[in-house]
């Protein structure tokens, strides 16, 4: 029974990796940026959800939605400042950019909240499932974590298909000159997946501290790589691909800590990437693009 | 030859070898070449054979799969289907590069020069595989660096003059005149020393003294180095005065191939230039 | 001689050997003048560490055009086996200089032939993946350098990466002891060292750009399928290029392992690659000078905003967001250009007005 433990650890946390690579890929796939300071959001999110929760004493479902909102204004504010000036110059200055801004992110947010460790009360209060004589233990977190996980993902699924914005967003990641011509406010477009993927940041940062109580400003740079790993495992731009990434990620990882090696687990799971990569170069359902001559 | 291409062949290219180049390996043999895309068919059953001093064109409306032709010569594409043999090795599974050693250069029909080097870099990027210098020596500048060096840009600099760019030498290849980049680009593909050619659509864009003017380095190239060149081209004057062969394609699909005299004369290429005439006459 | 004079590049290049050369002397004149504090001393190994380790990125990201986020895996590995060497060359070896010397070719042939093995697969992929795949790799060096142990004792040389597996006699010494890193390390590391690390640095990558490899690398860059055309193995070149900037990345690791009686592994991480690469990058990119001060600049910044303490780092970000935005934004380029347009239209205008 303990596999079906470890199993259960992973796709909790692989489901938070999922929605913080959902926020990668779309950004990815919509402004053809690898946005590093995504992590960096996540903590912000957390550092919110923490203070409203104990400063102010609200109720953890407040705090998780102001930390959506806090986010979502965040995301939006820095894609304006940093990122949109930029558009259409190397792809390598708008990353050397978001790592100013990832950089910019840490250090507010030491200076705010210093850069000792803070003790994140989970948002969930119910007793954990003990099943099999307490061989299985599923406690609130991990159902949580995966209801969001689900929610989002079949969320934005239907979002992209069903809605104006949505089909924007798609007609832009794949043409933007063309979408331009066709009418769609490619700017707008940007910055509403911008808002879209920083939304989830938060989520995912208040599920990520839930899980692992530890709140530091760097908490968001780990998970945030690792995400970023996923979302390119699972095919970058592809959104069922960063949600199939997070979780596959997230049980390699439990797994090899479990089985293989503690010490190790981190080299084992970047080895896995890179095995994916070199037999599938696009990802798992990523796209083959072949140039034209 | 096998029987299915002999079928093929309205008019087999074996008898339009000059007389020099009979009874010599033909230095480009393709044999019921064919690609598909997804479902689309772009070239099938293309069948060309060249000697070693002939100059070719290839012909066709726009869209006729031309350049495709181009690629899977050069290996840019691997074909669905059939051979391709350069100096009698079969290129299947080769890449580019490889394909280039075996003596096939080209040049482009959207010009791709290393815009950011001078004319000269160009031209000895074109040589990288015929300069014999030893890593290391390139890397702490070791005297046969030195030599390597001073060989290659003599050489470069004679191949320039051959087609009158010595005095465009030091500019920027992206700051030049466009007929004069399509000339470059030959000079780049000559330095690879190469058997065979492939010029794509090499007149566009130039005006009619530079075309007239292309016409003979055309020729002289071939009598020079004693190469094939294969061509593709939309200038009918320059197809009809410069190539001793024409292969006519459309829809991917060689519909004639003649002499010169020939062509002009064929009803299928007519046809496929003007569209049928029964409505008119 | 002449003839090379006028050659634009030969210029450049023999005014980055210059500027270096210059930069030295001062140092050295300084140094011995007592007008350097103890802080600024200690800068100076690390200043020429990281000039060399910018210098073989830009190798990579700027003239290549590869975009690698693992530059410091390599410089870890190159650490790590500097420290090794040195400590094995110890009784074989007197003179300090020269163990140091093989110490860094020891580590940067390490790095060299790690950056081969991962080349050999990974290049093949291109832009964002290669990133992510060297910035894989990276990780995976950092994780697998972190967890090993290595010691001497009577019976020789141990070396093992989990701690049950390694067994030292009674007396044996811990080169490098798992997670706890290398500990009492001999400080070999001089700035001299550091000086001749950098021109050697300088004098392959410059070489190499001005060679045939280079011009061919400079090819692929700007036109693949062109330089596919003309015969050149891209994969070949991009391995090339690959293998010479972890050789002098493990150098340079190698130098900078020396310098510090302890280091761990974690110095190594995904955030040193990114710094390198953030010196590559506003220095110019395939600007080989531009490196060489981009990366002694950035290094003493922080260390001068010191006495900002806690505002310092976010001043640091706010610098690199302007800076790259002042650069490379179109719209704050417009800015200025309207600015100055404007500033030199009044001039004019009353210029006009005095004519008449």
């Amino acid at each position: 029974m303990q596999i079906l433990q470890y199993l259960i650890n992973g796709i909790s946390i692989g489901s938070v990796y999922a929605i913080i690579a959902l926020g990668y890929t779309m950004v990815y796939g919509i402004a053809k940026m690898l946005n590093f300071a995504h992590g960096d959001v996540i903590m912000v999110g957390a550092y919110i959800s923490f203070c409203v929760t104990n400063y102010l004493g609200l109720p953890s479902f407040v705090s998780v939605l102001a930390a959506v909102a806090v986010c979502t204004v965040l995301g939006i504010v820095i894609e304006g400042l940093a990122y949109k000036p930029l558009r259409g110059t190397p792809s390598l200055a708008v990353l050397i950019t978001a790592i100013g801004v990832s950089y910019f992110l840490q250090n507010a947010a030491q200076l705010i909240w210093s850069s000792s460790p803070k003790n994140f009360t989970s948002v969930v209060t119910m007793d954990p499932i003990v099943l099999m004589d307490g061989k299985l233990v599923i406690t609130g977190e991990v159902l949580l974590t995966v209801a969001a996980c689900i929610v989002v993902m079949v969320g934005l699924t239907l979002f992209t298909s069903k809605t104006r914005t949505g089909k924007a967003m798609r007609a832009v990641s794949e043409d933007r000159d063309a979408a331009q011509l066709m009418g769609i406010n490619v700017n707008r477009t940007i910055s509403t997946t911008f808002a879209i993927g920083s939304a989830l940041a938060a989520v995912a940062g208040v599920l990520l501290c839930s899980t692992v109580p530890t709140l530091m400003p760097t908490t968001g740079s780990m998970p945030g790589i690792r995400a970023f790993t996923a979302a390119v495992f699972g095919g970058i731009g592809s959104i069922p691909g960063a949600m199939l990434g997070g979780i596959l990620l997230g049980i390699i990882e439990t797994f090899s800590k479990a089985y293989l090696s503690t010490q190790f687990s981190d080299a084992i799971v970047f080895s896995v990437l890179i095995i994916i990569l070199l037999v599938k170069p696009a990802g798992l359902l990523g796209k083959q693009i072949q140039e034209k001559v | 030859m096998n029987e299915y291409s002999r079928k093929m062949l309205k008019v087999p290219t074996y008898n339009l070898l000059r007389e020099q180049d009979k009874d010599k390996l033909p230095v480009l043999d393709v044999r019921n070449l064919g690609i598909d895309f997804g479902g689309l068919t772009a070239v099938d059953g293309f069948n060309i054979t060249i000697g070693p001093t002939e100059i070719s064109g290839l012909i066709g409306p726009n869209g006729a799969g031309k350049t495709t032709i181009f690629n899977l010569l050069t290996s840019v594409y691997q074909p669905t289907r059939g051979s391709i043999l350069i100096n009698g090795i079969d290129t299947k599974g080769m890449t580019t590069h490889k394909v280039n050693k075996l003596g096939i250069a080209r040049t482009f029909q959207n010009i791709r020069l290393f815009t950011d080097m001078t004319a000269l870099d160009n031209v000895k990027v074109g040589m990288h595989n015929e300069i014999k210098c030893p890593f290391i020596s390139s890397l702490l500048h070791l005297p046969p660096y030195y030599k390597a060096e001073k060989k290659a840009n003599e050489k470069a600099m004679e191949l320039l003059d051959f087609m009158g760019l010595a005095d465009v030498a030091d500019k920027k290849a992206g700051s030049l005149p466009y007929g004069v980049q399509r000339r470059l680009e030959i000079v780049r593909a000559l330095a690879t020393n190469p058997s065979i050619i492939l010029l794509d659509e090499p007149a566009a864009g130039m005006n009619p003294s530079e075309t007239t003017e292309l016409m003979h380095q055309i020729r002289r190239i071939r009598d020079t180095f004693h190469i094939a060149i294969f061509l593709i081209e939309h200038d009918m004057n320059l197809v009809m005065n410069v190539c001793e062969a024409i292969a006519v394609v459309n829809y991917g699909r060689i519909i004639a191939k003649g002499t010169p005299e020939e062509i002009r004369q064929n009803p299928a290429v007519i046809e496929a230039y003007l569209g049928r005439e029964e409505g008119n006459a | 001689m002449k003839t090379m004079l006028k050659n634009k590049n030969t210029r450049t290049n023999l005014l980055t050997y210059l500027v270096v050369i210059v930069a030295f002397v001062v140092m050295q004149v300084l140094n011995s003048q007592g007008m350097l504090g103890s802080s600024m001393k200690g800068y100076l190994v690390p200043i020429c560490v990281y000039i060399s380790l910018a210098v073989s990125l830009n190798l990579l990201v700027g003239v290549c055009g590869e975009l690698s986020l693992g530059h410091a895996g390599f410089m870890g590995i190159g650490a790590f086996s500097g420290i090794v060497i040195a400590a094995l060359l110890k009784d074989t070896i007197a003179n300090d200089a020269l163990r140091l010397v093989c110490a860094m070719f020891g580590g940067g042939i390490l790095a060299g032939f790690v950056g081969f093995v991962i080349g050999v697969p990974v290049l093949r992929l291109r832009g964002d993946y290669l990133a992510i795949v060297t910035l894989a790799f990276g990780e995976i060096m950092k994780n697998i350098v972190g967890n090993t142990y290595a010691g001497i004792d009577d019976t020789g040389f141990h070396m093992a990466v989990s701690t049950s597996k390694m067994k030292l006699e009674a007396g044996g010494k811990y080169i490098i002891n798992g997670p706890l890193g290398a500990t009492g390390v001999e400080k070999l590391a001089s700035f001299t060292m550091g000086f001749l690390l950098v021109l050697f640095t300088l004098f392959v990558v410059l070489n190499l750009i001005n060679s045939k490899e280079g011009r061919a690398i400079k090819a692929v860059r700007d036109n693949r399928i062109a330089a596919e055309s003309v015969g050149i193995n891209v994969t070949a070149f991009r391995m090339k290029a690959f293998v010479v900037s972890a050789f002098l990345a493990g150098m340079a690791g190698a130098l900078f392992g020396l310098n510090y009686s302890s280091i761990t592994a974690t110095k190594f991480n995904f955030n040193t690659s990114i710094n390198i690469l953030v010196f590559v990058v506003l220095g110019g990119m395939g600007n080989i000078l531009g490196s060489v001060i981009s990366a002694t600049l950035l290094y003493v910044l922080p260390e001068a905003l010191r006495s900002l303490e806690d505002y310092r780092m976010i001043l640091y970000a706010v610098v690199l967001i302007v800076v790259m935005l002042c650069t490379w934004s179109p719209k704050v380029k417009e800015v200025l250009s309207v600015v100055t347009d404007k500033a030199s239209r009044i001039f004019k205008r009353k210029e006009a007005g005095t004519n008449e």
